[in-house]
């Protein structure tokens, strides 16, 4: 069980390693002749105006709620989705009463414009 | 020392450097993306103690929805990386007399109560049998039935609370 996670660990050491060299050895041969047009800011070709560390939307964070809220009822789902083989009639009504509390929630955010861009 | 201690300390030093980073760092953004850092770690210690589905469950409610609500919550504010305002007031060392006499304590308790005392035992479950448990009992009347469904509708009066006050600043705004 435990040798399991091991090879994430190891996945996750070679994954931070590989980029890592990558970027060093790079930097380590690559011909620095720097210029005022290879030094320049660009974001898809785009010159930025200001600064563009700005205040975002709100928008934004009503996303990331909702977001939030089906991730947790997707952890609550998956372990009674586990032992869904040997769920009695009730353990699955219970599960679409939580199910459908939650399509309210969705309902609401949908009737109040939450899931439209303006 | 064992393989697994060593692998302790090296998640518990990540955790607790990146912990400290959250309070310390001057710029709030980079304070956000140290918190990452240290509830992986957290995810970490879970996974070395044999508690996958908790491991897991950090990760994507913790590092992958609620880090990015505090990263977009961060965002909202103004001068994000700008504000390098002074990281201590006048009681800080009222707060450090106070924490130490709070570690003390902890740590005189701990040492000195026989049940801390106990040597931890391996768990023998079964791959994968455990998760199938807390699903039967999330669903069972006389396990956690009313707190899963009480659980649902927490969640849909936070939905509503919060699309509710960002309307209002909506409706401020314009």
């Amino acid at each position: 069980m435990l040798s399991n996670w091991l090879y994430i660990g190891i996945f996750m050491v070679v994954s931070l390693f590989l980029p890592a060299a990558a970027i060093f050895i790079a930097g380590l041969l690559a011909p620095k002749k720097p210029n005022a047009i290879k030094n320049a800011t660009y974001e898809c070709g785009m010159e930025t105006v200001g600064d563009s560390w700005i205040q975002f939307k709100a928008q934004y964070y009503v996303f990331a709620l909702v977001f939030l809220v089906f991730d947790i009822e997707t952890v609550f789902l998956f372990p009674w989705a586990v032992a869904y083989n040997q769920m009695t009639l009730f353990g699955v009504l219970e599960a679409i009463v939580f199910i459908l509390i939650l399509l309210g929630a969705l309902i609401y955010a949908w009737r109040k414009g939450a899931l439209e861009w303006h | 020392m064992t393989t697994l201690q060593i692998v302790f300390l090296i998640i518990a030093a990540i955790t607790l450097v990146s912990a400290c980073l959250v309070v310390m760092t001057r710029k709030i953004m980079h304070a956000a993306l140290w918190l990452v850092l240290s509830l992986m770690g957290v995810a970490m210690v879970y996974a070395t103690l044999q508690s996958g589905f908790y491991a897991v469950v950090q990760v994507l409610v913790y590092i992958g929805a609620i880090s990015t609500l505090i990263i977009f919550a961060v965002m909202m504010t103004r001068n994000v990386m700008e504000d390098v305002g002074p990281q201590s007031n006048r009681g800080w060392g009222l707060a450090l007399v106070g924490s130490l006499i709070l570690f003390a304590g902890t740590s005189a308790i701990l040492l000195t109560w026989d049940k801390a005392q106990t040597v931890l035992q391996e768990i023998p479950a079964v791959n994968g049998e455990n998760i199938q448990m807390l699903g039967l009992a999330l669903v069972d009347p006389m396990g956690f039935l009313i707190p899963f469904e009480v659980a649902s509708v927490l969640l849909l009066a936070a939905l509503v609370a919060a699309i509710f006050l960002t309307a209002d600043i909506k409706r401020s705004r314009s």
